[in-house]
């Protein structure tokens, strides 16, 4: 039986069971429906959970627990399928057993249908425990076969399927926060600048315009900032600044990727800031404006002061998003690795060589691939960090004026 | 501040004049509002240049110039037995068609009295796509009374005629080109002049699957549509119920405790949790630990559906916080449980507001590469997945990672197609933008 039809002969005993279910509470009472402590339809709604979710439930956990179990042949998942669909008959038989006029069957359902909910959002929590999981492990299996310290502190990125490959982290750590730093240099001021302007000196008509547009960069996918890195920035950083300036000649560099990364994250900054800048009470702009103040030093000495830890925090989120971003620098960037202070140069970051090592044809025992994980594991503890800085200092902003 | 009896003499004020310091802090106060609107003219003109460049690189690419001229399927050639078996007939391979059209092409030069110098036999193989022969061979495969006709058959030009006619390979360039020649280049003017090659819209660019490294003019978009399809169709059937189910749990029934709290925290925190990270857990998990097909959307979707979750419950939160509580007080009150009163009044009443951050969040997962390049769907996939549900276990690719596949390609003509296929991407994009713009708009309530 293929999964496909267990789960069609399932959901088609559920149906049958609501009909089921429905005619003999309505039957027990030979049709006078006030006798009966739930309405019809919830008898029969019972019966249907009754049916289908226990063996969904084994269905679900037979996938799961079927790569866990080393003896476990295929026999044992052709089993599943008859199992659950026995499941799925009994649960029929037991709801249908269980009918009664002063049966609670509404209670019930909702009791069922509380737990699903609880179920769905537990789901959260299981991706992240998914994630750590998978990180944990593969990047242990990794320094089994690669001494942590050198993956830490190794300076050379010299990666041979072969064996005796060099994998020292340093050189892509440096390219991501260099890239990082640029794109704030440029996310941060124009971001911000744009939120202030937005919120406290444009016109309604001016808003109208510009807020659409700059959300309009927010929802553009990275894929298309990543050619636009590659086709177009790239290129022009290099003919008229790099090379003029006898600073390199790769169209890929640590520049191009920062410039276009940068623009993807205004909209980020301007729309985190805009939130924040006009969360500052009005009374504070009141103040100051009275005292004699223009407005553009009631923004610079009340209103910027006052949202200075939420601007943190947005900057702090915006360089989570930076250290994350992977297909900017997959185009962009270029797959050097290397410690330099040169801008025009190309190098690479941790997101770009997790692709790196993990697109193609992989081998799960090599220290090649497993590689990915240890630096997915430093990706995931950086962004973390700086999200829950981030969320500190913006929460503690918060309770000033509340 | 000081005493105003030490004060020297006031300087002598007019309203009407501005002194020095008034003058200067007004000009700071114009070059602060300057740097405002300069900052959102940079982002804007930032967007203008990335979308004139997708639109100027890519709108040709949805043109393709096409070649309309008589061939003589020889019998001698595509079926020596001459016993019209197309069992046999498969034993010929697509080279023997290329002579066909070869030979049809030289005739047709002939025939219409071009007279260009230095054409070599290489410059008319080259003119034609190489998927002409191929396309050629199947409809003969299929059609065996073709065999010994004369037909008008139309069939493409090869990338690098297609540009010479786009302009993008100028006769300089030509001449430069190894792979090209000016004879090729004015070949291919005489042509367009008499009207044997013209250019149409380029349908195949849509709808046909990936070509190879060789014959650009070929790739098209049909099986990474397809695939981006079936992804989304999964990530709705998912995400939606589930993230419906944990919103309406955590905004409307969830006591204030530990578990609450963690799963919060844990919803926040996976909103930024960078995407590629989500391809490594859709590797390690679904791939490696569960065992389902590497490149299969159906592992894409789970990948997709665990991204988009934080998205859709915190639009759906929203949504549900914004129907007020006089609702719940009015069901209550006529005796209807808390499960009927979110079911039967609250969710539909969110609903638009459900569907609005739905959209948003499928919109979000349409454009998103990364985690899908780990889950394999880089790989060159040439045939269509077959209808779901077995599809969806067939390798596919998608939108934005064929987009990536081509960029890394050597041929220039492969960014024509990436640039053709980030415009329809932003198409799709722009269209469920649209849709649920029109759905806020048409069910929005305001208490």
């Amino acid at each position: 039986m293929s999964p496909l039809t267990t789960l069609i002969i399932i959901l088609g005993l559920a149906g049958l069971g609501y009909l089921l279910g429905r005619r003999r509470a309505v039957a027990l009472v030979a049709g006078d429906t006030r006798q009966l402590h739930s309405r019809p339809a919830y008898h029969g709604w019972l019966v249907a959970l009754l049916a289908a979710l226990p063996p969904l439930g084994l269905l679900v956990l037979g996938g799961l627990a079927g790569p866990l179990i080393p003896g476990a042949t295929h026999g044992a998942g052709a089993l599943l399928a008859p199992a659950a669909a026995l499941l799925a008959l009994a649960g029929l038989g037991v709801g249908l057993a269980r009918i009664s006029p002063g049966f609670r069957a509404r209670n019930a359902v909702e009791r069922v249908i509380g737990l699903l909910l609880i179920l769905c959002s537990l789901i959260a929590i299981a991706t992240t425990l998914g994630i750590v999981l998978s990180l944990v492990f593969e990047s242990a299996s990794f320094f089994r076969l690669y001494p942590w310290h050198e993956f830490l502190f190794g300076t050379e990125w010299t990666p041979r399927f072969g064996g005796g490959s060099k994998l020292g982290m340093l050189p892509l750590l440096w390219g991501t926060l260099y890239i990082s730093f640029i794109a704030l240099l440029v996310a941060v001021p124009i971001g911000l600048f744009a939120a202030i302007y937005m919120s406290e000196y444009a016109s309604r008509r001016v808003r109208a315009v510009a807020k659409p547009a700059i959300e309009v960069l927010a929802g553009i996918p990275t894929i298309v900032y990543g050619l636009f890195a590659l086709v177009t920035v790239g290129p022009l950083i290099r003919d008229w600044l790099a090379q003029p300036l006898g600073l390199g000649d790769s169209g890929a560099s640590v520049a191009t990727a920062g410039l276009v990364m940068g623009i993807m994250l205004i909209p980020f900054v301007s729309s985190l800031s805009d939130d924040i800048i006009n969360a500052v009470p009005q009374s504070l702009r009141d103040g100051a404006l009275g005292l004699g103040s223009t407005p553009s030093e009631t923004i610079r000495h009340v209103v910027i002061p006052a949202a200075l830890p939420g601007i943190v925090g947005a900057v702090l989120l915006a360089a989570s998003r930076a250290i994350g971003e992977t297909m900017i620098v997959v185009l962009g960037a270029g797959a050097m690795a290397r410690i330099s202070g040169n801008p025009f140069e190309a190098m690479t970051t941790i997101t770009v060589k997790i692709v790196g090592q993990l697109t193609g044809d992989n081998d799960f025992n090599s220290p090649e691939t497993l590689v990915a994980f240890a630096l997915g594991l430093t990706l995931f503890v950086m962004t973390l960090g700086l999200n829950v800085l981030a969320l500190y200092i913006v929460r503690k902003y918060r309770e000033q004026y509340e | 501040m000081s005493d105003p009896a030490q004060t020297a003499p006031r300087p002598r004020r007019s309203l009407l004049q501005t002194d020095a310091g008034t003058r200067r802090r007004n000009a700071a106060e114009r070059r602060f509002r300057t740097y405002g609107a300069a900052a959102i003219l940079t982002a804007m003109a930032a967007l203008a240049v990335l979308m004139f460049t997708v639109f100027r690189d890519g709108a040709s690419a949805f043109v393709q110039a096409r070649a309309t001229i008589p061939v003589v399927i020889a019998a001698d050639v595509v079926d020596p037995q001459g016993n019209r078996d197309p069992a046999e007939m498969a034993k010929i391979l697509t080279m023997s068609y290329s002579r066909l059209l070869d030979q049809a092409l030289t005739r047709e030069i002939a025939r219409s009295g071009i007279q260009v110098g230095g054409l070599t036999q290489r410059d008319i193989t080259g003119f034609l796509s190489a998927q002409a022969r191929a396309d050629l061979r199947r409809a003969v495969l299929a059609d065996p009374s073709l065999v010994g006709q004369e037909i008008e058959w139309r069939m493409m030009t090869s990338s690098r005629v297609d540009a010479m006619l786009k302009g993008r390979i100028t006769r300089e360039m030509a001449a430069r080109d190894a792979r090209t020649s000016v004879a090729q280049y004015d070949l291919a003017m005489a042509l367009r002049d008499r009207g044997v090659v013209r250019a149409g819209f380029n349908w195949r660019f849509i709808t046909a699957p990936d070509g190879s490294d060789s014959r650009p003019e070929a790739a098209g978009l049909g099986v990474a549509i397809l695939g981006s399809f079936y992804m989304m169709l999964i990530v709705l059937v998912l995400a939606l119920p589930i993230g419906v189910a944990a919103s309406i749990w955590l905004e409307e029934f969830a006591p204030k405790n530990r578990l609450t709290d963690v799963i919060e925290v844990n919803i926040s925190n996976l909103a930024a949790v960078p995407s590629i990270v989500f391809g490594i857990l859709g590797l390690a998990a679904f791939i490696n630990f569960v065992g389902l097909p590497r490149s299969a959307p159906i592992v894409g979707g789970l990948v997709l559906t665990l991204m988009t979750l934080p998205t859709i419950i915190i639009s759906t939160r929203a949504a549900l916080k914004a129907v007020p509580p006089s609702i719940r007080d009015a069901a209550l009150g006529v005796g209807a449980s808390r499960m009927q009163t979110v079911f039967h009044h609250v969710l539909p009443l969110a609903m638009p507001g459900v569907l609005t951050g739905t959209i948003l969040g499928l919109a979000q997962a349409l454009g998103e590469t990364a985690p899908l390049m780990l889950i394999g769907m880089v790989a060159f996939v040439t045939t269509y997945p077959s209808a779901p549900p077995q599809g969806l276990f067939d390798p596919a690719s998608a939108l934005p990672v064929q987009i990536y596949n081509w960029t890394q390609r050597a041929d220039p003509a492969f960014f024509e197609r990436a640039s053709g296929a980030i415009i329809v991407l932003l198409a799709f994009l722009l269209a469920m933008n649209l849709i649920a713009i029109w759905l806020r708009r048409k069910f929005e309530r305001r208490w």
